[in-house]
């Protein structure tokens, strides 16, 4: 992509920006929020059209009006949020989009194909909504490779994943790129970055900052190019654990906590929850959903007694579904909070004051509250739920996943307002799918484990053995490197079947 | 068409003023159920209870309130609000069915609401042939109701009824509602996202919903009382030219909002109204009203997807 430029209104979202991506690698691309990463990506894929630049492809400059045409040019993408339709099966997800007759069992055994070729196995007939987040991601990449793309665009794929599918992940993007194709990976998280991709691209506000091959640069160096200034990282790491005389804020006694998927069932837990903890919860995706949300008082346990103090805060995963209503305003969602308990009149003076006092509190960049919150980009949206949910100072705030998808001075500043609000009493429990950051912000760490809860030190390997299982301990590297080896030889196999699949799918075109 | 039958004679050798003066009443009058239907349909539509069933509640409301009115009317004037409490209970316990099958069987509003409708239509036969016919039993309808139980007419030499001032007091107490109210931002909420609601705003969602479900019911059911004691004062099949259905249409007009509701349902009976006029002076098909009706819908429609979001719950503030 060459000198490509875009303008939204007056906001430029991209200045005359490069990207090139060698054929057999993995390239990251990386930038805060708003730097242009997915506006760049999107034009790559041909949802949007650049006012001005190129884009080449294997040497031919190729003009892409819609997605249809980057599909047809071997271009496949992830998107950031799911674009799927959960009411219908995995097969009829991948045939979505496409044309002639919709056949069940060719889609069927493309979806195992695919999955014999990377390792990524669905059953065909399951239907999306039943799936966890990560299957869904997987999906989704499944979805892309059925086109059979040679150039995989990723937004954010690891986001929603724990950190055993995270990897999976990126053994099979690594597998993609050594048969020739080329990733192009947008991530926030660095270490990702520098783990898996060969070369990496650094935007930031609309311009290129950075492009060199990963060997030859630091996380240090990368990260200066991100932000432009150091990284603003918490003083305390906030470790000195509350005094252990404080009285608990929540307690469950014997307490049987089950869901109707069943997955997050959790049986007999005892657990005392201090004032001004901050317990991190480690967990395979969706394990600890129901906990968290019994914590959070918005679910009601099986059996056992729970007590939790009157006023919770909670800040889901899925913000856009659970936490927020995207088409109201930002007055009318922090009039959400509590409206189940409210009586009588609305007091929407007092309503509108809170709002500014959540607006320049937790700094969330509006030109005007009465506009839809769905206006916001996600990392001010984030902070306006937490800056909701932490208004009246309640004395326990329950979080999943708080900093997902925002870049790390926008991390960093989330961390620190979960310290300021443990250091004034507030109990704070989170679950998330980053280690790291369980580790950095926990007090205690809380493993759910084969429907146990099991006590952790906050320290990043123990809590993985922990999630893991006990014997777990000597698996790090022996079986991964095996299973990169079969499944590199399993995807020869299914490259040379695939070779007539592949014709008749471009007739299809 | 026995909407007419109790019609008072227009003088139509009067000068023009005074017709103009007499069909804007009659436009009024028509436009009264639909005011009371649309605001059924609005609020219902706002907390996402897709109930299409207002017909059959209006039908079910005119129907109790015929019943109680013919047979109560020896109380005297006092028969008129317990006939319209009557209309509007008769209404919330038809919607009500709908609500029950909802919540437990999960049954989609919009299939059982419509299929009601038809029930009610039959069940209208059914009572203006069987318990409520007239005491003569010629004609398929309910004796007339007694001059104590007709509500008051509000402009002299107009037929336009107290009715029309109900149906502006409710629409305006349910946009204070929505703005002001606890209760009205909930069902906002609720029908802006199910899910949101639940867990952000520990609302009980299905409870909200069971309630809208029964409020909608009942201001259907109140049209239809209303038109039986301000207008035809008497029971009949077809008593209502599809005033249930037409009201989907007012409240999406209105992009939902109570207080627009007026104006769109006052548009609406000048647009009936005017479409009998016209095929009477000047020959031209009534059905045009329709036609008009139709592509009016249809524009809305298309004005809401280009435009969003008109008819979604926080539309409009």
């Amino acid at each position: 992509m060459l000198e490509i430029s875009k303008k939204f209104g007056h906001q430029v979202a991209l200045d005359s920006v490069e990207l090139s991506v060698k054929p057999g690698t993995v390239h990251a691309l990386l930038g805060e929020n708003g730097a242009g990463k997915t506006t760049l990506l999107r034009i790559a894929f041909g949802m949007i059209q650049p006012d001005s630049g190129a884009i080449r492809i294997r040497g031919h400059e190729a003009k892409l009006t819609s997605p249809a045409d980057a599909i047809g040019r071997r271009i496949g993408m992830v998107h950031q949020h799911y674009a799927l339709v959960p009411s219908m099966s995995v097969a009829e997800n991948v045939a979505l989009g496409g044309k002639g007759r919709y056949r069940s069992d060719r889609t069927a055994e493309l979806v195992r194909a695919v999955g014999d070729r990377t390792g990524l196995r669905l059953e065909p007939d399951r239907i999306v909504s039943t799936l966890t987040s990560a299957d869904r991601q997987k999906l989704e990449i499944i979805r892309a490779l059925a086109h059979d793309v040679s150039i995989l665009i990723l937004d954010e794929p690891a986001t929603v994943l724990s950190e055993a599918d995270a990897r999976d992940l990126f053994i099979q993007l690594r597998v993609f790129a050594g048969n020739g194709g080329s990733v192009v990976l947008i991530t926030h998280k660095l270490r990702d970055a520098m783990k898996h991709a060969d070369e990496v691209t650094v935007l930031r506000r609309g311009q290129r900052v950075l492009n060199a091959s990963v060997s030859h640069l630091t996380e240090a160096s990368v990260t200066a190019a991100m932000l432009g200034r150091p990284v603003a990282r918490a003083v305390t790491r906030g470790r000195d654990r509350p005094a252990t005389t404080l009285e608990p804020a929540i307690v469950l006694k014997d307490a049987v906590i089950s869901s109707t998927g069943g997955v997050d069932s959790l049986s007999a837990i005892n657990l005392e929850i201090r004032r001004g903890e901050i317990i991190g919860i480690a967990a395979l995706d969706g394990a600890a959903r129901s906990l968290l949300r019994t914590i959070a008082g918005r679910t009601m346990a099986v059996s056992g007694s729970v007590s939790i103090p009157a006023t919770v805060g909670f800040v889901p995963e899925n913000r856009q579904e659970d936490a927020i209503l995207p088409d109201a305003s930002l007055f009318d969602n922090i009039a959400l909070k509590n409206s189940g308990q409210r009586k009588g009149l609305l007091d929407w003076h007092h309503i509108r004051q809170l709002t500014m006092n959540v607006v320049h509190q937790f700094d969330v960049r509006t030109d005007d509250p009465g506009q839809p919150v769905s206006t916001l980009s996600g990392g001010n949206q984030q902070r306006f739920v937490l800056g909701r949910e932490l208004q009246g100072d309640p004395a326990a705030i329950v979080l999943e996943n708080p900093t997902q998808g925002l870049d790390v001075q926008a991390a960093a500043d989330i961390h620190h307002r979960l310290r300021t609000a443990s250091d004034s009493g507030c109990t704070v429990v989170f679950y998330s799918s980053d280690l790291d950051e369980i580790a950095e912000l926990s007090h205690r760490v809380l493993v759910v484990n084969n429907r146990k809860l099991l006590s952790v030190e906050p320290e990043r390997h123990a809590i993985g053995r922990a999630l893991l299982g006990v014997e777990a301990g000597t698996d790090a590297i022996g079986p991964t490197a095996s299973g990169v080896e079969t499944r590199v030889n399993s995807s020869d196999r299914a490259a040379n079947s695939a070779d007539p699949r592949h014709q008749s799918a471009d007739q299809h075109q | 068409m026995p909407t007419r039958v109790i019609n008072q004679q227009i003088n139509t050798n009067d000068v023009g003023g005074m017709i103009e003066y007499v069909l804007l009443g009659d436009a009024l009058v028509r436009a009264t159920p639909l005011i009371l239907a649309g605001l059924a349909v609005a609020i219902a539509f706002r907390a996402g209870v897709l109930n299409i069933g207002a017909e059959g509640q209006l039908l079910v409301g005119a129907a109790a309130s015929a019943a109680v009115s013919v047979s109560a009317a020896a109380i005297g004037i006092a028969v008129i609000p317990l006939a319209l409490v009557a209309g509007a209970f008769a209404g919330a316990l038809w919607a009500g069915i709908a609500a029950e099958l909802r919540r437990r069987f999960h049954v989609l509003e919009i299939i059982s609401t419509i299929m009601l409708n038809f029930i009610a239509l039959h069940m209208v036969s059914f009572m203006v042939r069987g318990p409520l016919q007239e005491p003569s039993r010629i004609y398929p309808q309910t004796e007339s109701l007694p001059l104590a139980a007709q509500l008051p007419i509000i402009a002299p030499g107009t037929r336009l009824h107290l009715g029309f001032l109900i149906a502006i007091a409710i629409a305006c107490v349910l946009a204070w509602v929505f703005r002001s109210t606890a209760a009205g931002f909930r069902i906002r909420a609720v029908g802006s996202s199910r899910s949101a609601a639940a867990t952000a705003g520990m609302i009980n969602v299905d409870r909200t919903t069971y309630r809208v479900f029964l409020i909608s019911g009942s201001l259907a059911g109140l049209a239809g009382a209303v038109e039986v004691s301000g207008v035809t004062f008497a029971l009949y099949e077809n008593i209502s030219p599809g005033y249930g259905y037409t009201a989907i249409a007012v409240a999406l007009i209105a992009g939902l909002s109570p207080a627009r509701v007026i104006a769109s349902g006052i548009f609406f009976g000048i647009l009936e109204t005017g479409a009998g006029a016209l095929q009477r002076d000047f020959g031209i098909p009534s059905s045009t009203a329709l036609v008009t009706e139709a592509l009016l819908i249809l524009l809305a429609i298309g004005l809401a997807s280009i435009r969003g979001r008109a008819t979604h719950p926080f539309a409009g503030r």
